[in-house]
């Protein structure tokens, strides 16, 4: 198997060095966060779903962020990115047309082979469906080879949440069980209020034979993490994605160093039994 | 509708599925069955609680009233999961609207009757009060997190 290093030594030439490339468009999918798609000049980007690339702004920064466009498209790549720092605000001001860099793809993926023959149940939380998004894609390409595909999504409220036409599409195009709720919501919204592991409540799943991937913030991810488990979920067949501030990407500078892994290199999927143990540990 | 009937209900609704014959023939005592159409009021804010909700289809907003700034939905309840425990608690009045935001079938128990079961039959009564406390515990996780706002401006999850 090849080592991660070797990865991504193939991935990118220099791994340090951003490549310049042009912004297709910008959509806009909530108040805060958009979709930013690169121009990639004809040459394609091999990621695979859950990775994330560097994006960098002349004379502002660069930032970590996760790939959400499907992998099986790759001449155009997409970044879904919400807008709270420095780097993703100056993002936010970009057009068509203006360049920014990008390095990567880094990091592990979301497996996917693991979940031939068997159910499979995403939760999210927040700007958490966007590093999920090209698994789905990922998935439906091979929808036949896969069981239930169960969605359940949290957003802070009905006006922050992604995707919105495409929940719809996944839902009747591709049999996706689509469980949304919102932390708070006016009596114009008709769906769930709550958080998003009272969805649970409303699928049945067959614990043994389910995968389960799990992306937000990491509060939301131990309550779910919780529930997969009483709902006997084995730890095995529950992956999660990390977070922690990374700056080189390549497992060099420590930046996002957790216990005994980088994140950057190491991550940020992992498989429940490999983070359990550092879920608990304040200090990390 | 028959005791018989409801009892047939009851049984399968998560909360009591599990309760015992002479137990679930206690409660289908005080048990009836009741729709409530989309809009409308299932229970009010500050009125007397009198009566413990066990819902079978449908979806219930519970709203607190912020006066002139309307009312603000916090937390839905749907199918297989149950509506208030003020019945059971003194001075016995809801502490919010619940509001339904789809039509609702459910099983209304009477909360006098359910509470003078709870009192003559000590078994009965905790066999209650533990279902109840899990809901609670579950709905205070729950808010707990809610509370936590963790979709915020600091969600922090690669951007």
């Amino acid at each position: 198997m090849e080592s991660r290093t070797a990865e991504i030594q193939r991935t990118v030439v220099d791994p340090m060095v951003p490549r310049p490339v042009s912004i297709r468009k910008i959509i806009w999918e909530t108040d805060d966060t958009f979709t930013i798609f690169l121009d990639l000049d004809g040459t394609v980007a091999s990621f695979k779903p859950g990775q994330f690339n560097m994006v960098f702004v002349p004379g502002v920064g660069e930032s970590a962020i996760s790939i959400s466009s499907d992998p099986l498209k790759p001449r155009t790549i997409a970044h879904t990115i919400h807008r709270v720092g420095i780097v993703t605000t100056a993002l936010a001001q970009k057009k068509r047309g203006d360049i920014v860099g990008v390095r990567g793809p880094y990091g592990s993926s979301w497996p996917v082979e693991v979940a031939r023959s068997k159910d499979v149940c995403i939760v999210v939380g927040g700007i958490g469906l966007a590093p999920l998004r090209p698994l789905l894609f990922s998935l439906f390409h091979r929808r036949a080879e896969f069981g239930r595909i169960v969605l359940l999504y949290g957003a802070r409220s009905p006006l922050d949440l992604l995707y919105r036409v495409e929940l719809e599409e996944w839902a009747d195009r591709y049999s996706v069980e689509v469980l949304v709720t919102v932390d708070r919501g006016d009596s114009s919204w008709k769906g769930h209020i709550g958080v998003v592991t009272n969805l649970f409540t409303y699928v049945k799943l067959d614990a043994r034979d389910t995968i389960a991937y799990v992306c937000g913030p990491e509060t939301m991810m131990k309550f779910t993490l919780d529930e997969l488990d009483r709902r006997g979920v084995p730890a095995e067949q529950t992956y999660l994605s990390m977070e922690r501030n990374m700056k080189c990407a390549v497992g060099f500078c420590g930046h996002c160093q957790y216990g005994p892994y980088f994140i950057c290199k190491d991550g940020p999927v992992f498989v429940l039994p490999q983070v359990r143990h550092l879920l608990e540990k304040k200090e990390l | 509708m028959q005791t018989e009937d409801l009892g047939q209900l009851l049984r399968q609704h998560p909360f009591v599925a599990d309760l015992s014959d002479q137990h679930l023939h206690v409660l289908a005592g005080c048990a009836s069955n009741v729709r409530y159409a989309e809009g409308s009021y299932l229970i009010h804010e500050g009125e007397v609680a009198d009566k413990f909700i066990l819902l079978r289809s449908g979806r219930v907003a519970l709203e607190i009233d912020m006066n002139e700034r309307g009312s603000l939905r916090i937390q839905t309840a749907g199918p297989g999961e149950v509506l208030g425990w003020s019945w059971l608690i003194s001075p016995f009045r809801w502490h919010f609207n619940g509001c339904a935001v789809t039509d609702v079938r459910a099983i209304a128990l009477d909360g006098k009757c359910l509470r003078t079961k709870c009192e003559n039959d000590h078994d009965f009564g905790y066999e209650m009060l533990k279902r109840l406390s899990h809901v609670m515990e579950r709905r205070l996780e729950a808010t707990r997190l809610q509370l936590l706002d963790v979709y915020g401006s600091n969600s922090g999850v690669h951007t």
